[in-house]
Parts: structure tokens; sequence; C-alpha cells
């Protein structure tokens, strides 16, 4: 029986002493190959008595079991050296950046123009705009400011003729909306309006928000209700709002609407000149001309309107000084966005 | 406008504190735009007369003066002023007088005399910004009284924001009423009444002058009241009593003459715009009429006009006087050799003043108040007050007064009819009526209590009161916007409409953002010349009164202000650009202008920021092309749109692309022409594009096609033919003979050089194949190929590359 165990012996010292794949495969075929040392054995078994036969089978066997799982064991090791070898030769450096197209940016105007919309279609608000060169009705006398109305001095116009003009305001297409479709109404407008105007706070084309809402019972404290709500999930936080009465010739009564300062939170600083309040909208009940101009029963409904500059609400989101740094598209500034 | 607290305060005394006061103002509709003191701060400035002047020994220009400034002694001061004289009442600022922006006055030596203060000019005492000469006091004034205190400086201007329909605000009795209503505080009524003016008027001393000048209204509907009188004997060369220059001062005026600052003072009080003739100047008779086309005038301020026939004058018979309301005539007006004068008090329509204000370009104080609206009723009460001042200040005898009145053609008395009910409809929240009625009381408006309402009478200078919802207003003022409850309302549920085939804006703008696009947002206005240069084939429409030349006419195209912006960051070396911009381009066409919404980009510079990972590499025309293919497949499938090779002013010849959705063209894009680039100063290359946005809204909504599990085939080839066949007709020409089971073609390579000879090209395709229904087997697909690669050499002179 030494002979056997003998075997095994030889085998694990040669198994173990295998450099590498190739060698432990013809240590393989040494031993369990058709012609190995094992099979070799299994042969001999004839020459044995018939009682001994069984046992050594079993003990043949047990070897060839034993000498099988060495060279599976040692097989594994061997993969594992080369998966690990492989491995250490791929390591690269992952805090090199990857490769990549630049992320490119929308302009902060365009920012606000979406989160507004978002909040106003929520709320069931239609988003219009419509043509910027304007007629006289539509942008002016529909709105109640007649020729020569001292209002109009309040609204410096670029013209093309008497009667053709840029809006100066995004009420054109309140006019039209209102002209074409019944109530109930529920709509913003937001584009570009132009006045003739160039200083630190203003530029001649800036953007604009107007909003609509005509049905029977609309009131002045809807309109402080809708305002609330928009302006503090604009600025995402419970911002103080002031109602101060005002005049616009399209909305009676009318107001002019103030936020607390978000730079000093009302105690007052430079931005809001110490006033603790930041102007930053007007509004009011649409006036009786108005609808008569454009065809609503003003004994049935009631309407309010306002309107506001995106572009302000878009510096005092985003902490952005100068108006006219929004337009002269340094791509420094536009990459933040 | 700006007024003097104090004056105000004369009028009205309400318990609030100043600030206080600006507080409710701002909150009633008035916003209090600034507070500002009366003047810088001095002290140590004492009332003097001059009782001495000598030449100074050692200067020609000095005098040594002696000074009395009260007290026993009297103080020796060196002055350079040339009008100093004896008798002269002065501001004698002695030593340890602070001035503003003035180091402390001291005891000094001036060429060997020893000055003991100073004689102070309007500018150092801060009360002028430009006057030099002595500041001069009137000769009533008592010497050694502190300066500050006998000008009542402690005083602050207060400037207010009016809103336009607030005319009969433009004045302290106007602010004085509607401080009296928000504060439930009296007016000083000794102010208010006219009694107090026309007994004074009636006291003075002459034998009353019979004199009159007649006076025709011929434009009733422009000027339906107009009140005159003659002043004789009056002294223009009288000084302007301090008071009144300094309230003068105080409302942002200056001081010109006594006459003038009268009528300027009255109405600033009453709010009343009146005009001084020097009436020796005028002929028989005052005509206010409708001028005659091409008559002229020369304004006060030096401006020959011609007149248009839609201008209301005044005029006398020879020649007009002066544009009604605006401004008077240069050759009328009241000068310091004046001895007589006409004045005038009038009630002129807002449009007509408006207008003739705009048509000549022209802005007054006058022109600015009646065209807000003045009281139709104040004429005689202004007129009379201003004479009575008149006639204190510079003495003479007034007439009575010539006043004209066309009853019908005047503002007629108006009553608003309001329901309870309406308050609460407009408002949303419950007033009471005795809170109502009490807020009217307070306003001064008179009215009858109906069942459910009020019968509501406005007065003459309440001419922005005339519709119901205006008086609600008023009650939701003076009761407080603040207290309006902040609602959310209830609205009935509305579907809007979202067409899902509909390819929003948004999306555009979001896949050029990833694509690596930064957002540009230009001005609509626009150079001319880069307008000609960057869009020739439109003539673009002009503005009539642009805000510069740069900015005149409005963009055909969004190039000119992408190429703006890329010129604006090349020359702060940001050499990579990638914008894109969408908006209107305005088109002129013969029945008005085109108004297209618009997506144009422009990509230069590398390709892809420098990294460790890529080599640097100009961008190129595929570059965009790519980019652009990207955006269309948001709208279109692939074989919906294509590329076409094209001419356009401005691009590269062979390097311009139109693109087509079927046969209508969206866009287009291309290199730069180098023409452009050199007329540009540009160095490297640009690639722009241009899409028509409406043509791009509407896609289609996906319908599924069942996928083949049968197994693709794929083939390749590469074939040789001329250089100048396009990809797009390879293409053509095989879909012309694909089966259905041709699912996808693949150009995976354009090459030219070496081994392929001069004018040719080798373009290899890819193809995957694969039927519907079954397995292809290899001599169909073997078959087709051969039958591609005979029609690539019949149609297009291809031959198999080997």
């Amino acid at each position: 029986m030494n002979e056997w165990d003998g075997l095994l012996q030889e085998a694990k010292t040669a198994i173990q002493a295998a450099s590498n794949l190739k060698a432990l495969d013809d240590y393989r075929t040494y031993y369990l190959g058709k012609k190995g040392k094992i099979t070799e054995s299994l042969k001999k078994i004839g020459q044995l008595s018939p009682e001994e036969r069984p046992l050594a089978g079993q003990k043949i066997n047990l070897v060839k079991e034993q000498i099988d799982k060495l060279i599976k064991d040692r097989t594994l090791e061997f993969q594992q050296e080369c998966i690990n070898q492989k491995l250490a030769s791929e390591c690269i450096d992952v805090t090199l950046p990857g490769r990549h197209q630049t992320l490119g940016s929308l302009h902060p105007v365009t920012k606000t123009r979406e989160r507004i919309a978002a909040i106003f279609t929520q709320m069931g608000f239609a988003v219009l705009d419509g043509p910027e060169i304007e007629d006289d009705y539509h942008n002016f006398a529909a709105l109640n400011i007649p020729p020569l109305h001292p209002a109009r001095a309040m609204q410096d116009t670029f013209y093309f003729s008497d009667n053709t003009l840029l809006r100066t305001h995004m009420s054109p297409v309140q006019i039209r909306v209102m002209q074409e479709t019944p109530p109930p109404l529920r709509i913003i407008a937001m584009g570009r309006v132009y006045r003739r105007d160039f200083d630190i706070t203003h530029t001649p084309m800036f953007h604009q928000l107007e909003c609509l809402m005509v049905d029977e019972d609309v009131t002045f404290s809807d309109l402080k209700g809708i305002l609330t709500v928009f302006l503090q999930e604009f600025f995402s936080t419970d911002i103080a709002l002031r109602f101060r009465p005002s005049y616009f010739p399209f909305t009676e009564p009318s107001a002019e609407v103030d936020i607390g300062c978000l730079n000093c939170g009302g105690q007052g600083c430079r931005i809001c000149k110490n006033s603790g309040w930041l102007e930053i909208l007007g509004c009011g009940m649409v006036h009786p001309h108005v609808f008569q101009h454009v065809g609503i029963d003003s004994q049935r409904y009631t309407g309010f309107a306002f309107g506001l500059g995106i572009d302000r609400l878009t510096l005092l989101r985003y902490g952005i000084a100068d108006l006219r740094t929004m337009f002269e598209n340094d791509l420094r500034f536009l990459q933040q966005f | 406008m700006k007024f003097s607290a104090a004056w105000l305060r004369e009028w009205v005394n309400p318990q609030q504190t100043q600030d206080e006061l600006c507080q409710l103002l701002t909150m009633s509709g008035f916003e209090v735009e600034a507070v500002s003191s009366v003047a810088a701060e001095f002290s140590g400035v004492v009332t003097a007369e001059v009782v001495q002047v000598d030449k100074h020994p050692a200067a020609e220009r000095l005098h040594v003066c002696l000074v009395d400034v009260g007290g026993a002694e009297q103080l020796t001061i060196v002055c350079g002023a040339p009008q100093v004289r004896i008798g002269m009442k002065v501001a004698a600022a002695r030593v340890g007088a602070q001035l503003p922006n003035h180091p402390k006055i001291v005891a000094n030596d001036i060429r060997g005399i020893r000055s003991h203060g100073m004689l102070c000019s309007a500018k150092e005492l801060g009360l002028s910004e430009d006057n030099d000469g002595l500041y001069e006091l009137p000769d009533t004034v008592s010497v050694g009284e502190d300066l500050w205190r006998y000008l009542s400086l402690s005083d602050s201007i207060i400037d207010l924001s009016l809103t336009p329909n607030r005319g009969d605000c433009l004045s302290i009795q106007g602010i004085a009423r509607e401080v009296a209503a928000l504060t439930q505080t009296p007016l000083n009524s000794s102010l208010v009444s006219s009694k107090t003016y026309s007994q004074a008027v009636e006291h003075s001393k002459s034998e009353r002058l019979a004199t009159t000048f007649p006076v025709t209204i011929h434009a009733a509907a422009e000027c339906p009241h107009y009140v005159g009188r003659v002043i004789c004997n009056v002294r223009v060369d009288v000084a302007t009593p301090i008071w009144l220059q300094e309230r003068l001062r105080r409302s942002g005026m200056r001081s010109i003459n006594p006459v003038v600052d009268v009528t300027n003072y009255v109405m600033l009080e009453l709010g009343q715009p009146m005009h001084a003739f020097d009436w020796d100047k005028l002929s028989t008779r005052i005509d206010v009429r409708l001028a005659r086309a091409g008559e002229t005038i020369t304004l006060l301020d030096g401006r020959e006009v011609i007149l248009d026939a839609a201008t209301l004058l005044i005029a006398d018979p020879v020649r007009p006087l002066a544009v009604a309301g605006v401004m008077g005539g240069v050759d009328s007006g009241v000068s310091l050799l004046t001895k007589n004068i006409f004045l005038e008090s009038a009630f002129f329509h807002p449009a007509c003043i408006a207008r003739q204000r705009q048509r000549y370009a022209i802005t007054s104080e006058s022109a600015y108040r009646f065209e807000r609206g003045v009281d139709p009723e104040l004429q005689v009460r202004a007129i009379t007050r201003a004479t009575q001042l008149l006639l204190e200040i510079c003495g003479g005898e007034a007439g009575p007064l010539t006043e004209v009145t066309v009853p019908d053609s005047m503002p007629q008395p108006v009553a608003i009819t309001l329901a309870a009910t309406q308050v609460q409809r407009i408002l949303g929240m419950h007033i009471p009526e005795q809170a109502v009625a009490a807020i009217l009381h307070r306003l001064n408006l008179e009215y009858e209590k109906l069942k459910h309402g009020w019968r509501v009478q406005i007065p003459s200078y309440r001419f922005d009161l005339r519709i119901a919802e205006d008086l609600v207003e008023e009650i939701a003022r003076l009761y407080g916007y603040d207290k309006i409850p902040v609602q959310l309302g209830q609205a009935k549920l509305q579907i809007l409409p979202q067409p899902e085939n509909q390819v929003k804006l948004t999306t555009f703008k979001n896949t050029l953002r990833d694509l690596g696009y930064h957002e540009v947002v230009t001005y609509s206005f626009v150079d001319k010349q880069w307008q000609d240069l960057l869009d020739p084939m439109h003539p673009p429409k002009e503005l009539l009164n642009p805000i510069t030349t740069d900015m005149g006419v409005m963009r055909t195209s969004l190039w000119p202000g992408l190429i703006g912006v890329l010129l604006h960051n090349k020359s702060r070396q940001q050499e990579r650009v990638r914008i894109f911009e969408s908006g209107l381009c305005f088109i002129p066409q013969p029945q008005g202008v085109l108004q297209q919404s618009r997506l144009g980009g422009l990509v230069s510079g590398s390709a892809y920021p420098q990294q460790w990972g890529q080599a640097v590499r100009e961008v190129d025309f595929f570059d965009l092309k790519g980019d652009l293919q990207t955006l269309l497949q948001l709208t279109f499938a692939e074989h919906e749109y294509n590329f076409q090779a094209t001419q356009h002013p401005v691009l590269h010849p062979g390097q311009a692309a139109a693109i087509y959705h079927g046969d209508e063209q969206v866009g287009v894009m291309g290199a730069l022409h180098p023409f452009v680039l050199q007329e540009l100063n540009i160095f490297s290359n640009i690639f722009i594009f241009d899409l028509n946005l409406t043509c791009l809204e509407q896609g289609a909504i996906p319908f599924y096609r069942e996928v083949s599990k049968y197994p693709e085939i794929h083939r390749d080839i590469a074939i040789v033919l001329e250089q100048s066949i396009p990809a797009r007709v390879i293409q053509a020409t095989i879909k012309e003979i694909a089966h259905e089971w041709l699912k996808d073609m693949t150009i995976f390579d354009v090459y030219q050089g070496q081994g392929i000879a001069a004018g040719f090209k080798s373009v290899a395709l890819s193809f995957v194949l694969q039927h519907p229904t079954r397995t292809l087997v290899e001599e169909e697909v073997a078959r087709w190929m051969d039958n591609v690669v005979q029609v690539l050499r019949n149609q297009l002179g291809a031959e198999l590359r080997s």
C-alpha cells in the first residue's frame, strides 16, 4: 500500500512546485491521463488477489481524487494570481477628469421664466406670448391710454410710425386673449418688451411677466393671494409683501407691491436704499374701460392683472448687481447658470 | 414734486412726526422718494450791516469793511466782493463759524490787515450752486440774528413721486388736502379761503385802477376759462423777499425776478400756472385762438418755432404772445424794464397742452401741470393771491379782473353712484357702511345716502374720480390696502391642452445646453451696417427713434447678435465659443412685418475642451451638423429631413447647407464666408446656423413597429467614385433598390489620398439586413449586394475598392 501513498506524496510535492498552468497541465496528464500513473496503477489491480482488489481500487480512487483536487486548487491559485496581475496592470488614476464635451447653460432669464411658468401652470394658468411689433391700439388705446394721455410718458416708446411701435409691456397679449377668448381666463404672458431707457437699472429691451385672471367674483384679495403664493414660492421663503396704492390707466384700484429686502431682511441696506423694501411690481383690478374695449361685460366679470420685470426677479434671485451684464453675454457670466 | 415740509405744516399740521407722515404718504399712494435737509449745516453766521468800506491799502481788489454784527463792537473784515457797499445787509461768518465745505473761520492777516471773519456768498453758505456774489439780505433785517434761524433752515425737502392722475396734488394746497384727509387734521382755513387775498388786494393803497384789457376766447374747447388783470407801476427791480426765494429754492426752482417769482410761487402754492406779460408790449386786446399754420413765435428759451394750426395761442391782434399753457414769447415777457403787467390765469384743456408740449418738445412746469389737470375753478382765487403778493412786493395798482367763461365748454360737475355691494365685489372684503361714509367725508366728497349706496359729488379738483371703481380705490386707500385679506380664490378646473407631438422650445434649449452650448440673450435691435453685412437679402425695419445708431434697426437674423457675443468674448480671451439664442426676427414684407420665431447659434474654437485624453482639434462643419441632427431628431425621423449644398451670401460657397424637411426649407448652416471674417477681423473659422422654430414645433407621435426576431446580417463594402458625387446621392441610389429588409445603412469611412486616384474618393458603407418574417439566406444577401455594386457602377461609375 505504501506505493500509492508514495505516489500521492510525490504528486503533492510536484504540484506544489509547478510554476505555471502548463506545468500543472503536464502533471495532470502524468498522473491522471490515459497513460498516467493512476491509470497504470489501476491496470495493476488485475494482478492482485480477488480479496485485495476492492481495497486497492478504493485506495487508488482516493489518491486519484486527492491529486485531482490538488491540481484544481493549484489551478485556481494560478488563475487568481493571473487576475491579480491583470488587475494590477489595469489600475488607473480615477481622479483624472473624464473625456467630455462641456455642459452648456441656459440664460438666467430663461431659468427664471421656466420657474415662473412652472409655478403658474400648476395653478392652471396658460403661458402665452405674442408679437413684439405692435400697434397703438393693442399697446395703448385698448388699455385706456388714449393719445396724449400723460401716462404715455411713463413708458418711453420706440416707434416705427405713428401707429406701429415696439410693445412697451406684455399687456397687448392680454388684450388679444380677451378679444379672442371669453372668460373665465387665467393666463400669464412672458416675453421681450422695449422702452427707451438705458442706465444702470434700465436696458432698452427687457423681459416682462404679466398675469391676468378674469372670472365672476375675482377680487383684490384673490390678487393678493396669488401674488403672495407666487412670490413666496419663487423666492422659496416666507417673504413679506406690502401693497401700496398706485395708478395705472388699465387697472382700478391699482397697487404697487414691495417685498421685504432679500439682502437685509428688512433691516435697511444699500440695495433697498435703507427702506427695508424692494419695489417689485404693479397690479390692480382690470379697469372697466379695458373690459369695454375687448367686449367683456364688466357687470358680470371682474379681473385682476399684474406685471413685473423678469430681469429684476433674476437679479434678485441670483445676486446680480448690474442689469446690463445680463445682455453682455460674457461666457464667464453665462457659465455660472 | 419737491416741497418744504415747513410750508406744508403751515397748511396742515398733523400730530405725526415727519417720518410717520412720510410713511403714511408712501402707504397711501404718494411715494416719498427722498427726504433731504434744505441746507448743509453751518453755524456762527449772523445777519450784519456793512457800516464802512475802505480800499485795502495793499490790494487793488480787496475792501476793508467795518461790519456791525450786533453787540458793542464792530468787526473789521476784509472782503473781495466788488458789490460790497455801505449800508448793505449781509451774512457775516464770525471767527469760529463753521461753513459747509470750508475750514473753520479764524482771524487772519490778509495783506497786512487783520480780518475778523468773512462776508459770505450764497454758494459759501451752501444755498446756491453757482452764485458767487455776496448773499444780500433785505434792509429790514435786524443785525446780529443767527442766520440759520433767520432763514428757518431747520426744514426738510420732501420729494414725492406723484402718479399722473393726481395733478391736483402738484401744489402745497393739494398735498395739504391729502394730508388732512389721511391724518384727519383740519386745513388752516385762513390759507384756504380766498377772502384773505381779495381783502388784501382791496385794501392795498391805490385809489383803484380802472384799467381793463379786453380778452376774447375763440377756441373754447381748448380754453373755456380765462381770467386776466392789468397791474400798473410795478417795480421789477426790487428784490424778491428771502422767504419767497427760499420757498422757491426748496421746491427746486430758481428766483428770476419778483413778478415771475410770484407767479411761480402761486403755482407751487395753489397749483395754478400763471403768466405775466409786459402790458406795454401788447397791442389792443388778448385773443385766445388757434394758430394759423406757419405763424412763428420766439419763446422765452430763445427758440423760434413755426406753429401748426392746432396750436392754442395767446395772441394780440399783431402777433402770437405765448404758446398757451406751455411757454410765453420772449418779446412780451416781463423784464427789468417792465412797468405795467398783464397777469393771466386760465384753464386749458389737458390734451391740448399735452399735444403742444409734445409737438414743440418744450418742457415747462406750467405744461407739466396743465397736462395733468388744473382745477377749473381755481383761476380767480389764484390771480387774486398773485395780485396780493405782487402789490406787497412790487407795489403798483391793480385793475379789475377780466373774466371770460364759456360755460358749455367747461368741465361739468360729476356725481358718481356707488353701490354698497361694489366695494365687496371688487375688494373681496366687507367695509361697514359707516366706515365708507366716514372716508368719503374725510376726502371732502359730499354725498347723498341712497338705499343701497351713495350718490357722491366730486369736487372740481378731483378730476381723477370718474367711475365707481375710482371711489372704491379711494375707500381702499384710506381704509388701508394692508387690511384687505390675502386669500386664494376658487376657480373652475380647466384643462390646458398639451399636444404630445408638440416639441417645446424648452426641449431644444435643453438639448443645446446638453451639447455644450450657452444660451445668450441679445437686443432685438442691431447696427444697420452689421445687419446689412450679415443678412444682405433683407433690408431691415428701421426705428424712428433709436436709442443709439448701433441699435437702429430690427434684426432680420439672429446672426448679428450672435457674432457680437462672439467678438465680445474673443476680446476677453474666451476663444472657445458655443452659443445659441432664440427669439423673433423681423422681416419686412409688403403687407407688414413677418415676426418669425427662430433659433440660431454658432461654434468657434476647439471642438472639445482641452483635456488629457484627446488631441486638440478645431471645430468643423460636421461637428455642428451633428449637433443639428441631434436637434432635428427631436422633431423628425432621420429620413424626414436632409441637408443639401446651397449658396448663401455670407457662407463659404463650399461649406453651406440648406436644411429641408420634405420640400420645406427649415434652416441653413455653414461656415462664415472668409470675406465676412475679414470684415469682422476674425482669424478663426466660425460655423453658424439658423432654424425656423415654427417648422420644428410639430413632431409625430411614435407608432410602434414589431421588432423582427430573425437574425441581423451585417455587410460592408468600399467603393471608389468621383469626388464630386455627394454622399446623399449614393445613399439615395441604394435606397431605390432597397428591400424592406435593408434596416440601416451607414457611411463609416471616406478616404482620399494615397492609393486613390486624384479626383476620386473611397467611401465605405455598412449595411444591416434583416427580414421581418424569416431568416435571410446567404445567396439572396449575396445577390442583393451584387446588385448594389452593379447599380452603383452603372449609375454613379463607382467601382468596388480592391
